[in-house]
């Protein structure tokens, strides 16, 4: 998908003639265009041309560029907009972790950001993980020790998971439950999950 | 989420001209605080002016303080090997708040400007003065086990939720803000404020003022120090009670002293009368449990939170005690 541009029948309304037309480019949230705009009390119609910005961010090293709302958060762009659903939206308040993906490498809430907050970043998801068929080292490890029973928070733990070794917080069980607190498991697959982490940690692998 | 229009920008000064221009904009930091109070329809602003892309993220140390910039991230903070080394208390406190996650993305700025997490300031439902002033405050007589025991007022009995200003008012830090004109410092203990006759308003800064960074003077408070927080899990939740402690011994008496709490008012609460009386005594348990007595002259509590009274002090106590066992 290149842009949501091109759903078929949109028809063509003022707005979509504003998007299509070759201003939005040019003001493409380049800071001195915005500042003008500000200051020159354009507000009213400038918010017309804000309802949807431009937008490029690489998923799963995959270029997407598109124009979204700026209040569609990166979980609502993955899911409904890439269909990468992978990524789940449980409390989507920042409380339980099931949407975590990686941004630029680091565990992030993906319901607390907006899409448009990521511009030019790379994100990593649970689909991204695997190497083609096979598992990513932690995925593997999740299976083995049974680390989740219904499931859904498993791509946010996972995800986490990958994070806290990268990051060097495995230091000790306690260490590894302080760091992964922000990922609830309502199953309480916690014991196992922990030995996953540890299983991956200790194996060496580079995650 | 109501609809916004949304601009991005890289410099503080074009930040504080587009701010002063609309009363209903917005800076938008790490957003973890404000894009959730958008969600549930606690703020609705107009205009979000993101600031993420001004170069505020220092951390560093110039002459004897050390300078953290508004947008430095909670995570790189807590894992700087310089706050590690000069400023531990911070590093824990940090450490002490949130999630992993969270702490990637929210800001040094954005932990400052964080509104309270009482659940009938995040109920739209709700009367709360602090949300739509004149309405009332449900917390007065309702569920209020969360809820401050220390300079409350009539119309709000909210506290401030944050770890990192508990310890940023021990650590006498400086915020250093900026509007058009000029900048300017304020006392951490004077950033935020008690709610008085305006719960609306959590702190000091004006209306088109932006915080720039953090001044933090260096200290012996290195060796014994601690961040204890109470709270109903162990971790990812809301202090019932935190205590920041560090002090100075020289010859088993105590020069210097830092007593800050979190989770007991509408503010981080320095404790200067238990500082004053631990100040040349001995770092001794009968001294500790005096010093709790005295931080606890004035507090109230409200039904709910009446236990606060009793964990309050005992947690001082147990915070000098941690404090002095940790060398």
């Amino acid at each position: 998908m290149k842009s949501s541009d091109q759903k078929p029948n949109q028809g063509d309304s003022r707005r979509d003639f504003l998007k299509k037309s070759s201003v939005i480019t040019a003001i493409a949230l380049t800071p001195s265009v915005a500042v003008k705009a500000a200051e020159s009390n354009a507000d009213e119609r400038f918010a017309q041309l804000f309802e949807k910005i431009p937008l490029e961010l690489t998923v799963n090293n995959k270029v997407y560029q598109t124009t979204v709302e700026p209040r569609v958060t990166l979980l609502d762009y993955l899911r409904e907009e890439l269909h990468l659903t992978g990524t789940k939206k449980g409390c989507d308040h920042g409380q339980c972790g099931a949407c975590t993906v990686h941004v630029d490498g680091q565990r992030v809430n993906s319901c607390l950001s907006l899409a448009v907050m990521n511009e030019g970043k790379k994100i990593t998801t649970i689909e991204g993980l695997a190497n083609g068929e096979t598992l990513h080292p932690m995925q593997a490890a999740f299976i083995k020790h049974d680390g989740f029973q219904c499931g859904y928070c498993t791509p946010g733990q996972i995800m986490s998971a990958v994070a806290c070794v990268r990051e060097g917080h495995t230091g000790s069980r306690a260490e590894i439950s302080e760091y992964m607190s922000g990922n609830i498991c309502r199953c309480g697959a916690y014991p196992n999950i922990v030995d996953a982490i540890i299983e991956v940690k200790e194996g060496g692998e580079k995650v | 989420m109501i609809n916004f229009q949304y601009l991005r920008t890289t410099t503080a000064k074009s930040a504080i001209a587009l701010l002063v221009k609309d009363k209903n904009a917005k800076f938008l930091a790490g957003g973890t605080n404000l894009i959730d109070l958008m969600k549930r329809g606690v703020t609705a602003p107009e205009k979000l002016i993101d600031i993420n892309h001004v170069p505020l993220k220092q951390i560093e140390q110039i002459g004897n303080k050390i300078h953290i910039g508004a947008l430095a991230s909670n995570s790189a903070v807590a894992d700087s090997a310089l706050i590690k080394e000069k400023l531990p208390l911070l590093s824990w406190a940090l450490q002490a708040g949130a999630s992993a996650q969270l702490r990637n993305v929210a800001t040094v700025g954005g932990n400052m400007m964080q509104r309270t997490r009482c659940s009938y300031f995040y109920d739209t439902e709700m009367p709360c003065n602090k949300r739509q002033p004149g309405t009332g405050c449900g917390a007065m007589e309702g569920f209020n086990r969360m809820h401050a025991i220390f300079g409350a007022s009539e119309k709000c009995i909210a506290v401030h939720p944050s770890d990192m200003c508990v310890a940023l008012t021990a650590l006498d830090a400086e915020v250093v803000v900026a509007n058009a004109k000029g900048e300017r410092k304020i006392p951490f203990k004077d950033f935020h404020r008690l709610a008085g006759d305006t719960p609306q308003l959590d702190n000091n800064l004006k209306a088109d003022e932006m915080i720039i960074r953090l001044e933090i003077p260096m200290n012996n408070l290195a060796k014994n120090y601690h961040y204890l927080k109470v709270r109903d899990r162990a971790s990812y939740a809301f202090a019932l009670v935190s205590v920041a402690a560090a002090f100075e011994l020289s010859n088993n008496k105590i020069t210097d002293i830092r007593l800050a709490m979190g989770g007991v008012a509408h503010k981080p609460w320095r404790l200067t009368a238990s500082e004053n009386f631990l100040k040349g005594k001995e770092a001794t348990l009968s001294n500790f449990e005096e010093a709790a007595q005295l931080a606890m002259k004035d507090a109230k509590g409200f039904g709910g939170n009446d236990f606060k009274l009793k964990l309050a002090p005992n947690t001082i106590i147990e915070g000098l005690n941690l404090a002095k066992s940790k060398v």
